[in-house]
């Protein structure tokens, strides 16, 4: 009896649930590898959603966010003729990557209200913003901190398009540019129906140095008196070794 | 940027950035000829332009000031030689050196602090570029009419003029330089330089030689080789506190950029030859201006941007 009991729930944690999963997608990759070619590299997502009930299906919408930082802004100003930094503003929450993509533009999938809760589109993005500056107020600090971001391909200038199926399978590419932070990334799917989340599934994913670039860095951060050792060393060889070739030549 | 070029492009480490690895090795290449062409270090133009390309300012100093190290290596070797090297006069600025770089890093990482790096980056650039340069640019002229009116001879400077500097204490016998000066004067003259070689990103040869021919009144003969072999030091200690308080010295980058360097000079130094002293430093000045135009365009006009960013709470 004990050992009946025991098989059926190895079964139940074994075999997904397939009926009650409404919503069910992967990475093509869960790992982005900076490595010393890197140049910048597209994961697919994909996934499946279930009908939901009447027969009609819902929406898919897919938000990736990198680890949140803390930026600061700077505004120059004209002082005596020339354009100097003059006020500052600190947003620690920002994330450091932000890319949306959807099935239908988001303002037809749900409430203001609920894309805020959610944090779902820029103008969602709940940022804590502090100022000094008595020339320029939050809002034009926010504009600007977006706007840096998606100059560097880091925050999405539109909301990306889902491919849709047969109503059922989804897929999108998302971009992440040669310059992208490094960090544990959140790749969050959510299943719009009736301009409500009806289901959400969250999947990491992990954009690390590999190889000879991480191993720099972290020698260049952990043991910086040596690098520098090295680096001048290195420097003073290469420079002893070009006026000995070109002597001879 | 172009998507077509992948396979060249290689992640630079420490300035956390993708770049072409030709781009970085012609930009290497361009300094090396301009400084190979007219015997000037290159790094008031590489660091520039290495923020043009991008590169974070910051990291583009740290980084400059370890390339500096090997094309001073390289460029000083010929001169030791020679015997054009004043050990005694180069270690006396080497000692003001010190100090003053290890003043401009500590400074450097206050204004960094305050987000005013890049404006007295630019404000010393545009400052001492303009003045050496006009002054180049003034006495390159002078002596290419003198050159024209008296068939080349060139005039003769006075030797040794009195002035308040041999009123100092601590005076020294310099064998070399043929001087008897107070060793004040030039280790004066190595701090200030210091300081603005850890600030600038250059090694500041281009306010050293003038100091040296002007101020102290060294013989030209030795005044390039002995500027070289105080370069090393200084922007040896530059590199190794960049790299202990910034970490902003990108070896790779540093590399790519002094392999493009080093065969880059060795073309100019040769097409250098063919050309008149002064015509090589009218040239000289008048590149020394441009960059310093484009600096202060750049500072007066309506920036396309208001807005910048950095990361904060970063240790």
């Amino acid at each position: 009896m004990k050992r009946l009991w025991l098989v059926l729930v190895l079964l139940a944690a074994a075999a997904p649930v397939r009926a009650a999963e409404p919503l069910v997608a992967d990475l093509s990759k869960h790992l982005v590898a900076i490595t010393t070619g890197f140049a910048g590299t597209d994961v697919l997502l994909f996934g499946a959603i279930e009908e939901v009930d009447g027969g009609k299906s819902g929406d898919v919408v897919v938000v990736v966010r990198g680890p949140n930082k803390t930026e600061t802004l700077r505004r120059k100003d004209r002082t005596a003729g020339i354009w100097i930094n003059s006020g500052i503003a600190k947003v620690d929450n920002a994330p450091s990557f932000y890319q949306v993509a959807s099935t239908r533009p988001l303002d037809q999938l749900a409430s203001p209200a609920i894309l805020g809760r959610h944090q779902i589109g820029l103008d969602h993005l709940d940022l804590d913003i502090r100022v000094k500056d008595t020339g320029a107020d939050q809002g034009q600090y926010r504009q600007a901190l977006l706007r840096l971001n998606q100059k560097k391909g880091l925050y999405g200038d539109k909301v990306l398009d889902i491919g849709m199926l047969s109503q059922r399978l989804f897929r999108t590419d998302v971009h992440f540019p040669a310059n992208v932070p490094v960090g544990v990334y959140m790749v969050e799917v959510y299943l719009m129906a009736g301009g409500q989340v009806v289901s959400a599934q969250t999947t990491p994913l992990v954009v690390s140095k590999i190889g000879v670039g991480a191993d720099v860095f972290d020698f260049a951060h952990h043991q910086a008196a040596i690098y520098g050792i090295i680096a001048i060393l290195l420097a003073a060889l290469a420079g002893w070794l070009a006026a000995v070739v070109f002597k001879k030549a | 940027m172009g998507q077509g070029a992948e396979g060249m492009q290689i992640y630079l480490p420490i300035a956390e950035m993708s770049v072409n690895v030709f781009v970085i090795l012609g930009l290497g290449g361009g300094v090396g000829f301009m400084s190979g062409l007219f015997g000037v270090g290159g790094g008031f133009l590489m660091t520039p332009l290495l923020i043009f390309l991008g590169v974070p300012p910051t990291v583009a100093v740290g980084t400059e000031a370890n390339q500096i190290v090997a094309s001073s290596v390289s460029g000083v070797l010929a001169h030791w030689r020679r015997g054009n090297v004043d050990i005694k006069m180069g270690l006396i600025l080497t000692l003001g050196g010190f100090i003053g770089s290890t003043l401009g890093v500590y400074l450097f990482r206050w204004l960094r602090g305050l987000g005013q790096i890049d404006l007295v980056i630019s404000l010393c650039y545009i400052i001492f570029l303009g003045i050496v340069g006009s002054l180049m640019l003034v006495e390159s002229i002078q002596a290419l009419m003198a050159s024209k009116r008296n068939g080349g001879a060139v005039p003769v400077r006075k030797k040794h003029q009195h002035s308040w500097m041999h009123g100092l204490p601590f005076k020294m016998r310099f064998r070399r330089s043929q001087l008897y000066i107070s060793a004040v004067v030039p280790a004066v003259i190595g701090l200030f330089v210091g300081i603005l070689a850890a600030l600038m990103g250059v090694g500041g040869g281009f306010i050293m030689v003038p100091a040296m021919i002007y101020l102290l009144g060294m013989p030209t003969a030795v005044v390039v080789g002995t500027s070289l072999f105080q370069i090393i030091f200084v922007t040896a200690n530059a590199t190794f506190l960049q790299s202990t308080m910034n970490h902003t010295v990108d070896v790779v980058l540093a590399l790519l950029l002094l392999l493009g360097g080093v065969i880059g000079a060795q073309i100019g130094a040769r097409f250098g030859v063919k050309l008149k002293g002064e015509q090589l430093r009218s040239l000289l000045a008048l590149m020394v201006l441009g960059v310093c135009v484009k600096l202060l365009f750049d500072m007066v006009t309506v920036p396309g941007e208001l807005f910048a960013a950095g990361t904060g709470g970063k240790h």
